[in-house]
């Protein structure tokens, strides 16, 4: 080969991964940038503040702020401390080869390669349908039954089975101080007209047994929050085993040396050394958990929101979902666009700032480690 | 030396240790006197860390270690199954070849064990800190940066930590494995003067490389080849007149 052509090829040779590394640059410099320059403009105080208006064209998006925020926090505070212990399990307790470890480690690597949108359809069957139909079977069957009873009770104008106008058995239910009965009572009031004002209790139990109300067994925040933390439980388990395993075997060997018991060690010794990573784990998981739409299509993201959840029970806007929305369900196509980049702006900053505010806790740890 | 009442304070009778198939110590029986240093010495392998290891049962923290024969400390078999191992390690502290403190601060890596005895008062623990890092020779070097990190001392300062650290707890039997092996000759001798002072509280057993250690620090030596016990007696009888030939060549540097 003649000179020439090895100059040539050196010359290549070392630029064109410079060239690859520059593209991958430029690609999310172009992205950001695109985003900052249309949709930056858009951003104000009352776009981070306000609800929107007018079918999504006009106003602001912060109830799917809000709702973005609160779900990712709850994932996180289930995601975490199930990740760890069971992290803490396979790396400290588990036998390294035991079918329980192994079977256990298999379903963690499974379940991190499952569609997001399977997790969605299993939240739904799982999470609402069974689990939160349970729950609100189990409560209703009790409130029914305390409401019997008080109307079997002496005092009760419908006891015995004697007539009682609606009137009549509202008031007994008011004066009761020892349920609250606001919410039976209002139903009562809305007995349809045409029944027979006079009623016993059979006829008022089948009235209110008709008005069975769904809180858990429908989508909402705390089943979106769990659909995403069984998304992200991988992530997390993973991450925070490669962290204990970072923990010197010699440490530990002085932990046990001095009288400790195991417990005692990994409390003492293998976690404080491996919160760094725990914490990582925590970045990737509500790096990966924020921008998640999938999952929560079925358990509890709405596009549209009278006030803001304030139950566990309620159902939220997502800034995810609201994009998809605003791309896809718009009347006004022109009117919406400095809106979807407006909001994918903020999307992806709060996706950014979650992840640095967990980078700089990390680091201030870290550093309090080394000096203390 | 002769005419000094022994109290024999570990005792070993027929100890075996199989990892597995393979068999690593073979019946050892050897006793250890309170108060008094003794050594092991013998070639890479021979398994007198190991043995040292089961005095206070770290061994149990290997799979498929497997033990027969019996070892008493104060005449209790420490592999009955009443023993506590905890208990067991709070009586036989331990400091390791590799210096091992805690990335925490000086006072903490001290307070550790004492802690996890219950002991919470400041004043009680500053007392303890104070007398552990007097009694490793370390009180002066170390008393101006008590909440500094341990990681911050030397290698030599970093092992007398550990020693201060395994006296905090007031063990009865001190294991040393190695203590010496990554130090400069100058740590070396804060070290073997400490063991010196420490054996007159603690009774001490040492596993060395280094024979002119031995000689130097122990009371009694005991000579380790392919996992047998091969001699041991008084240390000065067996530096300078050793009953075996195969030790004689060992301490003579024709092998090992």
């Amino acid at each position: 080969m003649s000179t020439t052509k090895k100059a040539i090829i050196g010359f290549f040779a070392l630029r064109i991964p410079l060239i690859f590394t520059l593209l991958i640059v430029a690609v999310i410099v172009v992205i950001i940038g695109n985003f900052l320059i249309v949709g930056g403009g858009h951003i104000s105080w009352e776009f981070l503040t306000t609800e929107p208006r007018n079918m999504n064209t006009e106003g602001g998006i912060f109830p799917a702020i809000y709702g973005t925020v609160l779900l990712v926090l709850i994932m996180t505070l289930a995601a975490v401390p199930v990740g760890t212990i069971t992290a803490i399990y396979l790396t400290e307790y588990a036998r390294q080869n035991s079918w329980l470890a192994r079977t256990i480690r298999f379903a963690v690597n499974t379940l991190a390669g499952v569609p997001s949108i399977v997790f969605g359809l299993f939240g739904l069957g799982f999470f609402i349908q069974t689990v939160g139909a349970q729950i609100d079977r189990v409560n209703w069957n009790q409130t029914m039954s305390t409401f019997h009873a008080s109307l079997e009770t002496r005092q009760s104008p419908v006891a015995g089975g004697k007539i009682a106008t609606i009137d009549e058995v509202q008031k007994y239910l008011e004066s009761s101080k020892e349920y609250d009965w606001k919410e039976q009572i209002s139903s009562l009031s809305t007995f349809p007209r045409g029944t027979d004002a006079r009623v016993n209790d059979d006829i008022v139990m089948r009235f209110m047994d008709d008005k069975v109300s769904l809180k858990w067994g429908k989508p909402g925040l705390i089943w979106a929050a769990f659909t995403l933390a069984l998304l992200t439980l991988p992530v997390v388990i993973v991450s925070v085993e490669e962290s204990l395993k970072t923990v010197p075997k010699d440490i530990r060997a002085a932990s046990l040396a001095l009288g400790a018991t195991k417990w005692e060690t990994i409390r003492k010794v293998v976690i404080p050394n491996s919160i760094t990573g725990i914490l990582t784990g925590s970045i990737l998981a509500i790096g990966r958990g924020a921008g998640e739409v999938a999952p929560i299509l079925f358990t509890g993201a709405v596009y549209s929101l009278q006030g803001l959840p304030s139950s566990l029970s309620d159902q939220f806007m997502h800034l995810g979902y609201h994009l998809y929305i605003l791309s896809t369900q718009s009347p006004d196509v022109d009117a919406v666009r400095p809106l979807q980049y407006a909001t994918t702006l903020v999307l992806l900053a709060l996706t950014l700032a979650l992840n640095f505010t967990a980078i700089l806790l990390r680091s201030h740890i870290r550093r309090r480690q080394i000096t203390s | 030396m002769a005419k000094e009442e022994l109290h024999t304070k570990i005792k070993s009778e027929g100890l075996s240790l199989f990892y597995g198939q393979k068999q690593a110590l073979r019946d050892i029986s050897i006793p250890m006197y309170a108060n008094k240093v003794t050594a092991f010495i013998g070639p890479s392998g021979c398994g007198k860390s190991t043995y040292l290891r089961t005095l206070n049962r770290m061994n149990d923290l290997i799979e498929g270690v497997k033990i027969t024969g019996k070892t008493f400390i104060d005449g209790i078999d420490v592999y009955s199954s009443g023993v506590n191992v905890v208990n067991l390690r709070k009586r036989v502290g331990m400091v390791f070849q590799k210096s091992n403190p805690f990335p925490k601060s000086i006072y903490d890596n001290i307070a550790y064990g004492p802690r996890l005895n219950g002991i919470k008062s400041k004043a009680e623990l500053d007392v303890i800190v104070e007398r552990s890092l007097v009694g490793a020779a370390l009180w002066n070097e170390a008393k101006d940066r008590l909440h500094d990190s341990a990681l911050a001392l030397s290698g030599g300062q970093q092992q007398r930590l550990c020693i201060a650290r395994a006296i905090a707890v007031n063990p009865e039997i001190l294991l040393m494995d190695e203590p010496c092996s990554a130090l400069d000759p100058i740590s070396t001798t804060k070290i073997e003067e400490l063991i010196y002072e420490l054996k007159s509280t603690y009774t001490i057993v040492i596993v060395t490389h280094n024979m002119q250690q031995a000689a130097r620090v122990s009371d009694y030596t005991a000579f380790f080849y392919l996992g047998e016990l091969v001699e041991y007696d008084l240390t000065r009888t067996l530096f300078t007149n050793p009953e075996k030939k195969q030790t004689e060549d060992y301490i003579t540097g024709r092998f090992g």
